[in-house]
């Protein structure tokens, strides 16, 4: 019985992230331990090539982006740098199969990466997708449009993919063939694939209590990992650009303002504990932090309120607009306005209050990532440390 | 579009003996690339023969700058995914010998990229691997490629021709910096080179033929409006997919009956807009048709552009169709693969208009041309 403990002990150690990782989208929750504080500045910075949107992901002493630059977007980049000095370790250069054909605001890199911790996963709106170690190495790669030929949006597609239980979960939800799949990080190859609504959705997958949620205009469908059987259903719609959060047992879903859901065990439908139409997240996902739900609007009003009933807290109105999402560490929100001004926010204040703010002068539509106290955030042209 | 990718087939004789599988080393080196290459060249569908591929990967990953051209040699051939496999392996080969100050094979380089034999792809790597490492010597060819099959090739010299008109229009030649930008015109291959040129040409008083250029097909026969009630349009068989009949008529519910009428598009970029002859109706379907006189026999792209809801058939077979409504359309959108038949070819476009009443939900249109690979447009006039 020790042994056994001991051993799953162990399983469960070596499959950890480092607690530094910010290993996708939004990172775990959107939260980190630490993060920059009133004093930050830019510690470094580096040049992308082309343009791109996805968020930073770190692993250890690395960091990883992609971009996608040339004549309509088909040449696929991803980059290693070192989250230390910005150096860059290695880049691979790839063509699209599929279709890049997007909206001008947007761009064919802009689902960010996802990692598992040995590995990191690239996805574009091409629907292309691509696994190197952490040294570059190439693993696999998938041509998921070549797979399935009408999977695309001329629009461009931008929902991140997600490691969930060890399996990559794939969005690739639009108007014709629109699916989810379950990837194995070894193969590449499907282990499951689920139809999904036609319907055009740009929102990424989360993971609540070992399920892929997987989020659409129709509302949100968990699904096991491993098999991308259905564990539950909500059904009352959902958001199809902001994306939903997951603290402990609650999911608070953009679902007719905030919706926020408990999923029970064994039950076929979450309950709904409370919604409030009037926090109605803008194009960035909701955060959970301090014992606080966060969302900003359209309006660049940064919304707070109780998880626990939905009672509305202050609001704070930031200097916006704002495609990223906010991410929190400590009590401290960071966000990044489309203009580029990174603005950190004390969330301790009576009424919130912007403590500090960097003026990075570019546009800015990428959410960035936390890790060893420091946050990353890219533009098209560039990759920044602050701290 | 499905495109046609098939898991390669086991290596032939001839590839054996390019690349060494009778046990002939290449010359790139010690190392044996011929089963590497193979099994990159071996996946497919579905992550087909990824394990594989990977293991070989690192291996070639490993070889030395000397073998660059035997690894882009076999992008030849390959299937898309396969390209990119050896496209990731060739770029590492690059990265590490341009950081451990080792020489690249430019000379061998230089004349594979000149070889149009080869893939567009290929050479195009190709092209990479010798701008990253010497600047000039890729300058030095860029006007080269003006008439290249590869239509990225083309890119940087209808780029300095067109940097050349503005230079020629800034000291009032006139003139001569149209004449440049017709050059520039009749070389790019690009939308957002040919509009470029085409908005220069426009201000300079010229009169580009974009459709010709292009090869947009301007002249068809319309039908509409059937019915798209609840989108079910799309996937309801209509009678001129089931039978082309120019000369038919078609009763409406109400009893009034619809004929092929004949349209021509003056639109610069050759839409057919059903808009014109049909006003702005909503929840319906449209069907054009016209034929395509080729003086061969041959493989061609047809290339489509809609923010409509589409299916295209080539002489009676459906090539393929897309029921996504109102999120943006350019040239090319859709490139399909087609072989015409020598003499005349029917195409035949479903169009489909949906239920949405945002102003920008009003097209009810598109633009088609044909050409080969490099979209180069086909030479044949239209015949009705």
């Amino acid at each position: 019985m020790h042994r056994t403990l001991f051993l799953l002990a162990c399983l469960l150690l070596g499959t950890a992230p480092a607690q530094a990782d910010w290993l996708n989208f939004r990172g775990t929750d959107g939260t980190a331990p630490s993060g920059p504080g009133p004093g930050a500045a830019v510690k470094w910075k580096t040049a992308l090539p082309g343009r791109g949107l996805g968020s930073p992901v770190v692993v250890g002493d690395r960091v990883f982006v992609s971009a996608s630059s040339g004549p309509r977007q088909r040449r696929l980049h991803v980059l290693c740098f070192s989250a230390t000095t910005g150096e860059k370790q290695w880049e691979r250069v790839l063509q699209a199969t599929g279709r890049t054909m997007c909206h001008e605001k947007t761009a064919v890199a802009a689902p960010s990466m996802a990692s598992d911790g040995q590995r990191v996963f690239a996805l574009f709106s091409s629907n292309d997708l691509f696994a190197f170690d952490l040294d570059g190495n190439l693993l696999w790669l998938r041509g998921l449009t070549l797979d399935y030929t009408n999977a695309s949006n001329s629009l461009g597609m931008a929902a991140s993919p997600l490691i969930v239980g060890g399996v990559l979960v794939v969005p690739s939800e639009n108007d014709s063939e629109s699916f989810a799949a379950g990837i194995d990080v070894k193969t590449g190859r499907n282990l499951w694939k689920l139809d999904r609504p036609k319907l055009a959705n740009w929102t990424s997958p989360i993971a609540h209590q070992g399920a892929a949620v997987l989020q659409s205009g129709k509302g949100l469908t968990a699904v096991d990992p491993m098999t991308g059987s259905t564990l539950w259903e909500y059904s009352d719609g959902a958001a199809t650009i902001p994306s939903s959060v997951s603290s402990g047992e609650l999911i608070f879903a953009p679902s007719h303002g905030l919706t926020a859901l408990r999923p029970r065990p064994g039950q076929p439908a979450p309950a709904q504990e409370w919604r409030v139409e009037q926090i109605n997240p803008g194009t960035g996902s909701p955060v959970v932090l301090g014992g606080k739900v966060y969302a900003i609007n359209n309006a660049g009003v940064l919304n707070q309120a109780d998880p626990a009933t939905g009672e509305r807290g202050w609001r704070l109105r930031l200097d916006g607009p704002f495609s990223g999402s906010p991410v929190g560490a400590g009590t401290r929100l960071y966000a990044v306005s489309e203009k580029g001004l990174l603005q950190i926010v004390d969330t301790t204040a009576e009424e919130g209050a912007v403590a500090h703010t960097i003026d990075l002068a570019e546009t800015i539509l990428c959410t960035p990532s936390l890790s060893s106290g420091a946050l990353f955030v890219r533009s098209d042209a560039t990759l920044w440390r602050i701290e | 579009m499905k495109r046609l990718l098939r898991r390669a087939p086991a290596p032939s004789l001839a590839f054996a003996l390019a690349f060494g599988l009778t046990g002939l080393t290449a010359q790139a080196g010690d190392q044996e690339l011929g089963p590497l290459l193979a099994a990159l060249r071996a996946v497919g569908p579905e992550g087909a023969a990824n394990e594989a591929a990977a293991a070989a990967w690192k291996d070639l990953a490993g070889a030395p700058a000397s073998a660059l051209p035997t690894v882009l040699q076999a992008l030849d051939g390959a299937n898309p995914l396969a390209q990119n496999w050896l496209r990731a392996a060739a770029g590492t080969i690059t990265d590490r010998a341009l950081a451990a100050g080792q020489p690249l094979p430019l000379d061998a380089l230089t004349s594979f990229l000149q070889d149009t034999t080869h893939a567009p792809g290929a050479r195009v790597l190709a092209w990479d691997v010798i701008r990253t490492a010497d600047a000039p010597r890729a300058e030095g060819l860029t006007m080269g490629f003006l008439e290249d099959p590869a239509a990225d090739l083309r890119r940087p010299g209808v780029t300095r021709l067109l940097e050349q008109a503005g230079a020629l229009l800034a000291s009032k030649q006139k003139d001569q910096a149209a004449d440049v930008t017709e050059k520039a015109f009749r070389a790019a291959r690009d939308e957002d080179q040919i509009t470029l040129a085409v908005d220069q040409l426009k201000e300079l008083g010229r009169s580009p033929d974009v459709a010709g250029h292009l090869g947009l097909l301007l002249e068809w026969k319309l039908l509409a409006p059937f019915s798209n009630a609840q989108r079910t349009g799309f996937d309801t068989p209509l009678p001129p997919e089931e039978k082309l009949d120019l000369a038919a008529s078609y009763p409406l519910p109400d009893g009034t009956m619809i004929t092929w009428q004949p349209f021509r598009s003056t639109d610069l970029y050759g839409q057919i807009d059903f808009n014109k002859p049909y006003g702005l109706i909503k929840e319906v379907v449209g069907f054009a048709a016209t034929t395509y006189d080729a003086p061969e026999a041959r493989d061609a792209e047809l290339r489509i552009g809609t923010g409509n809801a589409w299916k295209v058939w080539l002489n009676d077979r459906l090539l393929f169709g897309r029921d996504e409504y109102h999120r943006g359309s350019r040239l090319d959108q859709y490139s399909l693969p087609i072989r015409l038949e020598k003499g005349p070819n029917t195409i035949l476009v479903k169009l489909c208009q949906n239920e949405q009443t945002e102003t920008w939900t009003v097209d009810w249109r598109f633009q088609l041309r044909l050409c080969d690979s490099t979209g180069t447009a086909l030479a044949a006039a239209p015949a009705q």
